[in-house]
């Protein structure tokens, strides 16, 4: 049977090198837009403040892109690496993404970085303006081709399995594309990313605004960042809870967790706001509500039930028990291809293989399992309450206080012409760090809240792992994690560096703080 | 349509393009890694050799995520069993690669010596590394590799790191770093001029001969020092679906050789690999750098070529269960994927090589001091 310390610290690994890339993706995806929109301003007017803009957000947007590679290219092996029977069980439907996303979006953004930064002298501003465009066009790419892979994972449509192949087979490519989960986990992670990109400028903007320098240089930023965040913070929000309206058991289980909703309720269910939730007997002690908002979010209408924990787990014990017959019947198949009974027996109960699958954890021959080892595997298949439901709140409320921040921020360059009250300034210096804390809650929620499964309702993530010893995971996570930490406290002391200096670190002669030696 | 065994041997040469496509991309910024320390002298010539790549290295590093990428869609169970199994080998790359992004764009923000100097070092494990494992990596593939797959298609490894780095594994290991340093030393003597290109053409020259030495002598090795190779002895439907544990196998001798006595015109592959390398020495030593530069891409086409057509279909040998070592036939994905990613190439290849091509035009000329000096600044 498989090592749950090897399947735990693979999935530490995992989480761990993907948090550390979704630190650096989200500022890019923003960025690089408000760079497109800078530098569009620029040759338009011609003015040089907007080229130099460009180039001083382009400086830091560079630091960061740099760490972004770096993180990424571990995530594009560590499937084959730590999640190797993962990889040969999907890899027909997941790899063609990923691969997609190499051809399409990594070349793209990759190599028009190159001329984004080195290419100013050589290339004419409307080239130079394209060049940076396709690069923002690429980046984004990046981020929908992965993100249809990971939809999939919630949601995999447009696949079956395959028997003789052991493995998941794509049917229809298109589903997958369009896979509702994927579109609505898109537009929120892309909201998400220009949320971050608005919040740095705008954050460091307002700190030059309140030192009084490169103020003119300063109100500009401010004002573009303004506007742009307050359309994405907005898109984030509204968009958000599309990814919870969209259809599919995963969701509908993360629903339940995140909700706290042991129970099913009538239609249309109430939020709960807060709660005290009692883990062991399976309730709430507490819960301050609002009644009818849970279903409209939820189900979009006042007349369909969401259903609770309680009733999730009732239906997936009859799955689970039902897997059981699929997993014998494939076992016997496996080792006699020609028993036609067998084979009758599969095509069955094919739907619940997955199910069945994750009695694994408790016994080899799942023929054997007791209805102890059922009712164990059943409570697997609901993430623990506590941890999604305040991680959901956070993120909300985080989404909720930047919208605030956004709306004032943009409100005053209206008003006027100075930029913000200083009280604005500091609390847009103050909230920096927030888009990043909802982003990492967000992927949290998403990830930790699909568990046992890495692809839901087909492979259970204990089945996924690659047969690796224990000590070389304890080995590569301390490097990865050791390895990371470092490059990012350099990342850190490059950013704040060139942020304290300012647009003078460009060495025109236009602002303060112009290196000694230019 | 085209048939599933075409589509299966298409997507063998494809995978064989996306590795020489990332060989000779990346392979001549990981080559310019590599001489950094050597061929540049003081910060300004550091940051010449740097610069040569500097607007391009990220692009080029793309064929080596897209080389992944593919494999998995492609070849899923290579890609599962390859990079579980060489587990620490691919974590050292993939440590090694962390210099780079970094490397590039933070070295010089920062006026500091030694901070430059830890860089330079930093860049040049990121360029010389990944080049000597992947040839230690085909050195035991063509060994075979000790893992074996169960009755669910669970792949279980069973060798050791050090077991990689045996003598002949070695021996490929130097055939594919030296390459790689032929191929860097051309493209930096075609983009400096003075004291740095002369060091360049004689690393170049150097390299190409180390590589010709080390190829032929690996070839001799395989060929009388005892290293089996594996034949299908089962029959084997190229047009079944994908099962690795359908046919069998056995070892023997000759078997690497089999295909170049059945279709002799594959001995161009080898002698094309020599004559390039030989080639490119010659022209890089009289400056025709773009010349020299093209002989060493042919280089790696045949040294690369030689390889992977001594041991089709076989793409990853089992030496502890011959029965599952995977093939171009038995390890791919379904049809209706492999079209779908063809058609996907076929799509952007050609469009990434135009876009690719026209940022190398408006980058093109030489970088020198000079040029460091006056954008100091931007420069990396
Ligand atoms: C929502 C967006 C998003 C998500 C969920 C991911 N990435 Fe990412 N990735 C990007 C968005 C992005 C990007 C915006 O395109 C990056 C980030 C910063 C950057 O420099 O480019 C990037 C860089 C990046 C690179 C380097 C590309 C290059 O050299 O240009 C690789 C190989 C990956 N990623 C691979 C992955 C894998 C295998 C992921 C899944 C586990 C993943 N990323 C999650
Ligand atoms: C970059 C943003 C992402 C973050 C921050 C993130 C976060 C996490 C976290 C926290 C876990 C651990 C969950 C747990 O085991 O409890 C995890 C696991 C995992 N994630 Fe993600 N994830 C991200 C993107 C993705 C994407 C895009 C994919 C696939 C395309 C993916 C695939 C996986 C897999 C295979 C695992 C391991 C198996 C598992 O535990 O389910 N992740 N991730
Ligand atoms: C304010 C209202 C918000 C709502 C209702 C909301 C809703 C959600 C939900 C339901 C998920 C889980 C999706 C899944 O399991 O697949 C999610 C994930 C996520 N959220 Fe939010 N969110 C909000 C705000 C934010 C903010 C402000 C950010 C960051 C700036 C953010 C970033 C993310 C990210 C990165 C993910 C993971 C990717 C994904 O699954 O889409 N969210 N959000």
């Amino acid at each position: 049977m498989i090592n749950e310390t090897l399947v735990d610290l693979s999935r530490l690994q995992f989480a761990a090198t993907a948090m550390y890339h979704f630190l650096f993706v989200p500022l890019t995806l923003g960025m690089v837009w408000l760079l497109v929109i800078m530098e569009t301003v620029y040759v338009m007017t011609g003015k040089p403040v907007w080229k130099d803009m460009t180039r001083f957000w382009g400086k830091l947007f560079g630091i960061n892109f740099a760490l972004g590679v770096t993180t990424g290219i571990t995530l594009e092996f560590q499937f084959g690496t730590n999640w190797a029977y993962y990889s040969h069980y999907v890899g027909d439907v997941f790899g063609a993404p990923l691969a997609i996303e190499g051809l399409m979006a990594f070349f793209l953004e990759s190599t028009f970085i190159g001329l984004f930064f080195f290419g100013w002298d050589r290339l004419s501003r409307t080239q130079h303006l394209m060049v940076t465009t396709l690069m923002a066009v690429g980046t984004n790419l990046s981020a929908l081709w992965i993100l249809i892979a990971n939809g999939w994972m919630q949601n995999p449509v447009g696949a079956e399995f395959s028997w003789q192949t052991m493995r998941m087979e794509m049917t229809d490519f298109w589903a997958v594309v369009f896979n509702p989960d994927a579109q609505a986990k898109f537009v929120h992670t892309v909201s998400a990313g220009y949320v971050t990109g608005a919040m740095f400028v705008l954050s460091i903007s307002a700190w030059y605004l309140l030192k009084g320098r490169d103020v003119e240089f300063a109100k500009r930023s401010f004002r573009v960042a303004a506007a742009f965040g307050l359309a994405s913070v907005l898109s984030v929000i509204v968009l958000g809870d599309e990814s919870g309206y969209t259809v599919g058991e995963a969701q509908q289980t993360k629903m339940a967790a995140i909700e706290a909703m042991w129970e099913t309720e009538p239609a249309p269910a109430s939020f709960n706001v807060i709660a005290g939730i009692n883990e062991a007997e399976q309730r709430n002690d507490w819960a301050v509500e609002i009644p009818w908002v849970m279903g409209l979010i939820g189900t979009r209408s006042v007349s369909k039930e969401i259903p609770g924990i309680h009733e999730i787990k009732a239906k997936n014990r009859e799955r689970i028990v039902n897997g059981i017959t699929a997993v014998a019947a494939l076992e016997t198949l496996r080792k006699d291809r020609g028993n036609d009974d067998a084979r009758r027996t599969l095509e069955a109960t094919k739907g619940d293989l997955g199910f069945g699958l994750l009695l694994k954890k408790y016994t080899t021959d799942v023929r054997q399992a007791t209805p102890e080892m059922i009712d164990r595997a059943t409570n697997d298949t609901v993430p623990r309450v506590t941890p999604m439901f305040w991680s959901f709140r956070l993120m909300v409320g985080l989404g909720f206080a930047m919208l605030v921040l956004f709306a004032l921020a943009f409100w005053s360059t209206l008003k006027t012409e100075c930029a913000a009250r200083p009280w604005i300034l500091r609390w847009a210096v103050w909230m920096l760090p927030a888009p990043w804390i909802a982003s990492e809650l967000g992927w949290f929620v998403a990830e930790y809240g699909r568990q046992p499964w890495t692809i839901y309702g087909v492979l259970p993530t204990h089945l996924s792992v690659s047969t690796l010893s224990v000590n070389s995971l304890y080995g590569s996570l301390a490097g990865f994690v050791g390895f990371y930490t470092l490059l990012l406290v350099v990342e850190i002391y490059l950013m704040q560096k060139f942020a304290r200096q300012g647009p003078g670190s460009l060495g025109t002669g236009r602002y303060a703080n112009e290196p000694a030696h230019a | 349509m085209i048939d599933y065994p075409t589509l299966k041997l298409i997507w063998w040469l494809l995978v064989g393009v996306l590795l020489v496509g990332f060989a000779i991309m990346d392979g001549h910024d990981m080559g310019v890694g590599t001489l950094l320390p050597f061929v540049g002298k003081g910060d300004d010539e550091r940051r010449v050799v740097i610069n040569t790549v500097g607007p391009h290295w990220d692009g080029n590093q793309v064929w080596f995520i897209t080389g992944g990428g593919a494999i998995f869609a492609a070849w899923p169970l290579v890609y599962a069993t390859a990079f579980s199994g060489f587990y620490w080998a691919m974590l050292a790359v993939l440590w090694a690669l962390f210099f780079r992004p970094v490397g590039f764009d933070y070295r010089s923000k920062i006026h500091d010596a030694r901070w430059r100097s830890t860089w330079d070092w930093g860049l040049f494990v990121g360029g010389a590394v990944p080049p000597l494992i992947f040839g230690v990596a085909f050195g035991n593939l063509l060994q075979g590799v000790p893992f074996h797959f169960d009755d669910q298609l669970v792949s279980t490894y069973t060798g050791s790191f050090w077991q990689l780095l045996n003598p002949f594994a070695l021996l490929a290991g130097v055939v594919s770093s030296a390459m790689i340093t032929m191929h860097g030393g051309t493209y930096l003597a075609h983009r400096t001029e003075g004291a740095i290109q002369a060091r360049a053409v004689k690393a170049a020259a150097g390299a190409a001969g180390l590589m010709v030495l080390a190829f032929i002598g690996a070839g001799l090795w395989l060929r009388v020092g005892g290293i089996e190779g594996f034949v299908i002895t089962s029959v084997l439907d190229p047009a079944a679906a994908p099962d690795p544990l359908a046919k069998t196998v056995a070892r023997s001798a000759d078997a690497w050789w089999r295909n170049y006595a059945t279709q002799p015109l594959l001995w161009a592959l080898p002698a094309l690999g020599v004559a390039g390398a030989l080639l490119a020495a010659g022209l890089v030593a009289v400056r025709r750098t773009l010349a020299a530069f093209v002989a060493s891409a042919l280089a790696i086409v045949g040294v690369i070529g030689t390889a992977g057509a001594a041991m089709f279909p076989f793409v990853m040998p089992s030496s502890t269960m011959p029965a599952a070592s995977l093939t171009v036939w038995d390890s791919v994905s379904s049809p209706l994927t492999l079209g779908l990613m063809l058609g996907a190439t076929l799509i952007f290849m050609p469009l990434i090589v135009l876009y690719t091509g026209w940022a190398y035009r408006v980058m093109r000329g030489k970088v020198t001091v000079a040029h460091i000096r006056a954008n100091s600044h931007t420069a990396y």
